[in-house]
């Protein structure tokens, strides 16, 4: 444990000197985050009736996925990763007496976690002073910010794991151009990052909230702003917990046949 | 004790002549051409030698070496390093090699070398007396003093191989890989080098595998040379019987091209 420990660390502190791209990725999603609240806006006053969220739990949806984008982003890949399957510079890590699966898992975990870190304060802080309704709701009760913590922290593995799939997939294809676009792409739509799950017609939204995609930034966010509550959000955590652990499976199953047929490209 | 018996591995490439038309034609029809990386390879090594393992590029030296460090499983073929199938107990035996491969870096290049030393004796779980230790050996060795706290992506690349050198043997291994370890060093490095290591086998009796191209190095080091090519192990003898193969005048360079040539690798 203590070498995942120690891995985790050092990715984390290299990730925290990054300041400028840090100040740059904060104006981003201050415009990003206005811009969808204004369109949203637009909607609401157009019908309120047909509005599936009230328009405060659509606000602080929208900003604390701003604030926390760097653990939920689905398009965010580690090209470390992929060079290192594709030009075998993977060897070194396998002369390691580690887990090859354990150690990508942590290095993700940490890149994403130390982006986040120095990213969601100055959003958050700007958010809770926004007037209502612009602004984030603060929590409203201890259950709930529990269930929300959990259920970021299970999101924030869900999406790990889901990376950890697509990493080992370029064992088998090599290139991972195609295969990150297209899952880029699906994971962006249906983990709710355009538009929050419950706009989306009915039937489309049922599938959506089962597939895996929902247990990522889809369950926190609706949590926070009380759009799941109860015994409703248990059920949602149950199906992240459950997506975490196939998932992880999945990736140590995969990742052991393609270490046995492995060709490690290069001389 | 390194024991290898009947190693074979065959890769698989799709092939295709130049043009639109054959481009369109493999689309649907694609011709596979087998490799022979590996062909039957025998060898056993005791502790402590150290052996210079030469061959045109391609012959299946990395192959060899991939194998033998647990990276890549043979199709046929044994092989049992300290009582350890490699590609079987991949975990507990590389915690008794060290490998350095001098195309690549394990350093990690962002931060100061010191920082990479620090994670890989997180990784081995060195012990902390141990660990000081062995770093302030290779660090008088291996001349590291200056280097240490810089990172390495400013590095020259002599002074990133002999910390790269550093980080493989953090853990004291038993056998040494080094696969190309002074491609590209200038002359003061490479010397430095090839008495770091003469120095490590001498002290630690450590087995060191030695692919390279620099005859040079392998005089300098070796006492045994074994020669493959086409995945084929074609000699194996100590370096003074591969000396007496050379004619009047002819240097270790011309010998070892003139037996590329004579077996046709």
């Amino acid at each position: 444990m203590k070498q995942y420990l120690s891995f985790f660390r050092i990715r984390f502190q290299t990730g925290l000197q990054y300041r400028t791209a840090a100040i740059a990725g904060i104006s981003t999603q201050f415009v990003w985050g206005g811009m969808e609240i204004l369109m949203f806006k637009a909607f609401y006053e157009a019908s309120p009736g047909a509005f599936p969220m009230s328009f405060e739990a659509l606000t602080s949806y929208v900003w604390l996925q701003q604030a926390f984008l760097a653990l939920f982003m689905p398009w965010f890949w580690d090209a470390e990763i992929f060079k290192a399957i594709s030009d075998g510079n993977i060897s070194y890590e396998l002369c390691r007496p580690a887990g090859l699966y354990e150690m990508w898992f942590t290095k993700n975990m940490a890149i994403r976690l130390s982006k986040a870190v120095l990213r969601c304060f100055p959003v958050l802080i700007a958010a809770v002073f926004l007037p209502a309704p612009y602004g984030i709701m603060l929590p409203g009760d201890i259950q709930g910010t529990v269930l929300f913590l959990l259920s970021m922290l299970l999101a924030f593995g869900v999406v790990v794991a889901f990376s950890m799939l697509i990493y080992i997939s370029v064992f088998f294809t090599i290139s991972g151009q195609g295969i990150k676009m297209i899952s880029s792409c699906l994971a962006e739509f249906l983990s709710g990052a355009v538009i929050p799950l419950p706009f989306m017609p009915d039937g489309l939204r049922q599938l959506a909230e089962f597939l895996p995609f929902a247990s990522m930034q889809n369950a926190p966010l609706r949590i926070y702003s009380g759009d799941i509550a109860g015994a409703a959000a248990w059920q949602v955590i149950a199906l992240q917990l459950f997506w975490l652990v196939f998932m992880c499976a999945a990736g140590k199953l995969l990742m052991h046949r393609a270490l046995k047929q492995v060709v490690v490209q290069g001389g | 004790m390194i024991t290898v018996e009947h190693l074979c591995k065959t890769f698989r490439t799709a092939n295709r002549s130049a043009g639109l038309s054959s481009a369109l034609k493999s689309l649907f029809h694609r011709e596979y051409k087998e490799i022979k990386a590996l062909d039957d390879i025998s060898f056993t090594i005791p502790d402590g030698e150290m052996v210079g393992y030469i061959g045109p590029n391609g012959a299946g030296k990395s192959s060899t070496i991939k194998v033998l460090s647990g990276i890549l499983t043979p199709d046929k073929g044994e092989c049992l390093i300290n009582g350890r199938v490699p590609w079987k107990e991949r975990r507990e035996h590389v915690r008794d090699i060290g490998v350095v491969f001098g195309q690549r870096s394990q350093l990690w290049w962002d931060v100061p070398v010191i920082d990479s030393f620090e994670l890989l004796k997180d990784i081995y779980k060195i012990p902390q007396n141990a660990y000081r230790d062995r770093k302030e050996e290779l660090t008088e060795l291996l001349k590291l003093g200056d280097i240490l706290r810089t990172s390495t992506r400013q590095l020259s690349l002599g002074q990133r191989m002999r910390c790269e050198i550093a980080a493989s043997l953090l853990h004291n291994p038993k056998i040494l890989f080094l696969d190309e370890p002074t491609i590209g060093l200038d002359a003061v490095s490479k010397i430095a080098v090839r008495g770091f290591v003469q120095e490590l086998n001498k002290k630690y009796n450590t087995t060191v595998i030695l692919t390279t191209h620099d005859m040079q190095d392998i005089e300098a080091l070796t006492n045994r040379i074994m020669l493959i090519g086409k995945g084929r192990l074609l000699l194996d003898g100590s370096l003074e019987e591969f000396k007496a193969l050379a004619g009047e005048n002819e240097s270790l360079d011309e010998l070892v091209a003139r037996l590329y040539c004579q077996y046709h690798i």
